[in-house]
C-alpha cells in the first residue's frame, strides 16, 4: 500500500483536476494503475513519456497524470502519435483509446499505424460500448444485444481487436482484462519494451451502460464475469474452437520482430545526408 | 528555407507535386516525410510533429481540405503552429481535378467548426508562393495558429523564373519557448501576452494539450469565467495584430475611377486587363490582396472610397465579393465577375467587364 501511495504522489497531477470523471466501478482506473506501475518499473523518465488519447471516457485518462499529455480528436490519437514519434524518436509514445475510438472512427488509422509498424504502444480499452455518449453499440458489442441505439437488437458482428492488430502487422499483441490487473501490468511492460507497434487490448467493464444492457448490474459481477470467462493463452491451446468462442483469451498473443518505421526512416536520413554531402 | 522539417500528406491533384518534392528533400536535411492514409491523418501527424518541436506542414486540394477541417479546428483550439497549403480546384465534391478555381475562400475562413480566427494567405506568382510560404511559417510560429496558403491551380502549376533573395535577407521566426523553469510554467498563461510560450514535448515541461476548452493550465474546463477569456485571447492574438497583416499590391490606383480587387491568378489577368484599359484611356486600377483572412477591411475601404466602382472578379460564384460588399456599406458600386466552369478568368473577359461598367 505504501508503495502505491508513493506512485500516486509521483505520477498523478496534484493540481485541480480531481475528482476524475469516471463512474464508480469503472475499469479504466484499474488500467491507469497498471499503466503507471508498468511505466515506473520500466524506469522511464516522465519527461520522455508522451501519453496520448482520443475521445470518450478513455480520452480523459492523460489529463490526470504527470507526463507530456495530449488529448486529441475522436479516433485520431494514432495519427498525432505517429507525428510525435517520427519528430522525436527518443520519446516513448503511448496511445490510449477506446473500442469505438480505435476500431470504428479510428479503424483506418489503427490498421495503417500497425502496418507501418511505427514505434507506438497502443492500449485499447474495450468496454464493448460507447460509454460517454450513453451506451450505444460499438464494433465490439455482441450481436443481437439491445442497446440505446439498437433497441431491436444489434445487427452487426464484432471486431476481434487483437486479430485485427495481428493481421495488420503489429509486432506485439496482447490481451488482458482489468480483473487480471497483475497480468495487465506485465503485458503493458512488455509492450512498452517493443521497438515497433504494440497493442494491448484491455477488456474493461462499463457498469453504468454495458453492464445494465447485459444484465450484470454491479462492477463486482462484471469483474467476476471476466474472471470466469478469461482463459490464459497457454491453456487456450487445449480448448476446442466452440469452447473458445465463449472465452476471452488473455496473455501475449503475438510477439515478433520487424523493423520499426522510425528506425527505417532514421537510416534513410543518414543515407540521404551522406549522398547530399557527396554532391 | 522556412525551417520546415516535417511533412505528412496524402496524394491529391493538383497538390501532389509539393508532396513529391518534400519526400525527396526533407530526409536530406534531417527532416521527416510521411505519406499518411488520408488527409485527416496527415494533419494529425503534422500537429503531433509540431508539438514535438518541428515546423510542420501539409498540402492538399478541395476534397482533402474538407477532411482536414477537424484538425484545423483542433490546431486553433490547442494553439499548435502548422501550415496547410490548399491548391484550389473546381468543386463541389470531386469536381474538376486539375482545373482552376477559387472555390475554397469561404471554407478556408469558416470550414472548421467553432468560432475561431484564422490566417489565410494567397499567392499570385511563383515568387509570391515562395515568399508567402516563409511568411506563413513565421506567422504560424509567432501566433501559434494554423496558417493556410490558399493557391489556385494556375499559380500552383505555374513555372516562371524567380530571383530568390540571399539567405541572410530572409527573416525566419521561431516559436517562443518558456523562459521559466518547468515548475513555474503555466501552459496557457494569459497575463503577459496573448501568445503563450510553447515548449516541445520531451523538453521537461510536462503539460497537457487538449481540444477541449481549457483553463490556463491546459486542463479541461466548462467554467464560463475561464472559457470566455480563452476564446477572447484566441481572437485577440490576431485582432490586436491586424495592422501587421496588411499585405497587398496596388497598380494605377492613384486616379482610378474603376478599381479591381482580385487575388491569386485572377489578379494576373486583371493586371493585364488594367494595362490594356489604360492604353485605351480608361482610368482603372488594381488592388491585389495577398492576405484574404483576416479580411483587410481598412485597406479595402480606402479604395472603396476613392473609386466610383469596384470590380471583384473571382473564379467562384462570388465569395470574397461578399466581404467587399459588407465593408462597402454604400461607399461605391460593387460589380462582380464570376466564373466557375474550370477555366481561368482571362484578361479579355476582365477587360470587357471593365469597359461595360466604366462610367
Amino acid at each position: 500500500m505504501k508503495e502505491h501511495e508513493h506512485l500516486i504522489y509521483k505520477y498523478l497531477r496534484s493540481s485541480k483536476k480531481f475528482p476524475h470523471i469516471w463512474c464508480p466501478g469503472c475499469g479504466i482506473g484499474i488500467l491507469l494503475g497498471a499503466l503507471i506501475r508498468a511505466i515506473d518499473s520500466g524506469g522511464y523518465s516522465k519527461d520522455d513519456i508522451v501519453l496520448i488519447s482520443g475521445i470518450g471516457c478513455s480520452g480523459r485518462l492523460p489529463t490526470y497524470v504527470d507526463f507530456n499529455t495530449l488529448h486529441t480528436t475522436h479516433g485520431r490519437a494514432l495519427t498525432f502519435a505517429t507525428g510525435i514519434k517520427l519528430a522525436n524518436p527518443s520519446l516513448k509514445v503511448i496511445a490510449v483509446m477506446g473500442d469505438g475510438d480505435a476500431t470504428a472512427i479510428g479503424g483506418n488509422h489503427f490498421i495503417h499505424t500497425a502496418r507501418r509498424n511505427v514505434g507506438i504502444t497502443s492500449i485499447v480499452i474495450n468496454n464493448n460500448t460507447y460509454g460517454m455518449t450513453g451506451g450505444q453499440f460499438s464494433p465490439t458489442t455482441p450481436f443481437g444485444l439491445k442497446t440505446s441505439s439498437s433497441p431491436y437488437g444489434n445487427l452487426e458482428s464484432t471486431f476481434d481487436i487483437c486479430g485485427l492488430a495481428r493481421e495488420a502487422g503489429a509486432t506485439f499483441v496482447a490481451r488482458s482484462t482489468v480483473y487480471h490487473a497483475r497480468l495487465l501490468e506485465e503485458i503493458i511492460g512488455l509492450a512498452l519494451n517493443k521497438e515497433g507497434f504494440s497493442v494491448v487490448e484491455v477488456i474493461s467493464n462499463c457498469t453504468t451502460y454495458f453492464g445494465r444492457e447485459i444484465g450484470l448490474a454491479s462492477p463486482v459481477e462484471m469483474l467476476k464475469w471476466q474472471r470466469d470467462n478469461a482463459v490464459l493463452v497457454e491453456k487456450a491451446k487445449d480448448l476446442r474452437d466452440e469452447e473458445l468462442k465463449q472465452k476471452i483469451v488473455i496473455g501475449v498473443l503475438v510477439d515478433r520482430k520487424a523493423p520499426a518505421y522510425h528506425e527505417l526512416y532514421k537510416k534513410l536520413i543518414a543515407k540521404c545526408r551522406l549522398e547530399n554531402d557527396e554532391i | 528555407m522556412a525551417g520546415c522539417r516535417f511533412y505528412a500528406g496524402y496524394p491529391i491533384t493538383p497538390a501532389t507535386e509539393i508532396m513529391e518534392q518534400m519526400s525527396r528533400q526533407l530526409p536530406k536535411v534531417g527532416g521527416v516525410f510521411i505519406q499518411m492514409e488520408d488527409e485527416i491523418a496527415s494533419l494529425g501527424a503534422v500537429i503531433g510533429a509540431s508539438l514535438a518541436g518541428l515546423k510542420s506542414m501539409t498540402a492538399t486540394s478541395g476534397p482533402g481540405f474538407s477532411l482536414m477541417q477537424e484538425h484545423i479546428s483542433f490546431a486553433c483550439m490547442a494553439e499548435v503552429p502548422c501550415v496547410i497549403v490548399d491548391v484550389m480546384r473546381g468543386g463541389p465534391s470531386t469536381g474538376l481535378p486539375t482545373q482552376p478555381s477559387q472555390g475554397d475562400v469561404m471554407q478556408a475562413r469558416w470550414g472548421a467548426h467553432g468560432d475561431h480566427p484564422i490566417i489565410v494567405l494567397c499567392p499570385s506568382s511563383t515568387y509570391e508562393f515562395f515568399d508567402l510560404t516563409i511568411k506563413a511559417f513565421n506567422l504560424s510560429e509567432r501566433y501559434r495558429i494554423p496558417v493556410i496558403l490558399l493557391a489556385d491551380e494556375v499559380v500552383a502549376h505555374m513555372r516562371e523564373s524567380v530571383t530568390l533573395p540571399p539567405k541572410e535577407k530572409i527573416v525566419i521566426e521561431e516559436r517562443r519557448k518558456p523562459s521559466v523553469p518547468p515548475e513555474w510554467y503555466i501552459p496557457y498563461d494569459d497575463r503577459q501576452t496573448d501568445v503563450p510560450a510553447m515548449p516541445a514535448f520531451g523538453e521537461g515541461y510536462r503539460y497537457h494539450v487538449t481540444g477541449l476548452a481549457h483553463d490556463i493550465r491546459g486542463y479541461p474546463t466548462t467554467r464560463n469565467d475561464e472559457v470566455g477569456p480563452l476564446i477572447d485571447r484566441l481572437f485577440n492574438k490576431i485582432s490586436k495584430n491586424f495592422h501587421l497583416l496588411q499585405w497587398f499590391d496596388s497598380y494605377e490606383t492613384e486616379d482610378s475611377i474603376v478599381t479591381i480587387i482580385a487575388y491569386g491568378s485572377v489578379a494576373r489577368s486583371a493586371l493585364h486587363a488594367v494595362k490594356e484599359a489604360r492604353k485605351k484611356g480608361l482610368k482603372v486600377g488594381l488592388v491585389k490582396l495577398k492576405v484574404l483572412w483576416p479580411f483587410m477591411r481598412h485597406t479595402v475601404m480606402t479604395f472603396l472610397e476613392s473609386s466610383a466602382k469596384v470590380l471583384v472578379p473571382e473564379m467562384n460564384m462570388g465569395q470574397l465579393s461578399r466581404e467587399v460588399k459588407r465593408v462597402n456599406q454604400g461607399r461605391c458600386e460593387i460589380v462582380t465577375l464570376n466564373k466557375a466552369d474550370g477555366t481561368m478568368l482571362s484578361p479579355k473577359e476582365i477587360l470587357r467587364s471593365l469597359e461595360d461598367i466604366y462610367p
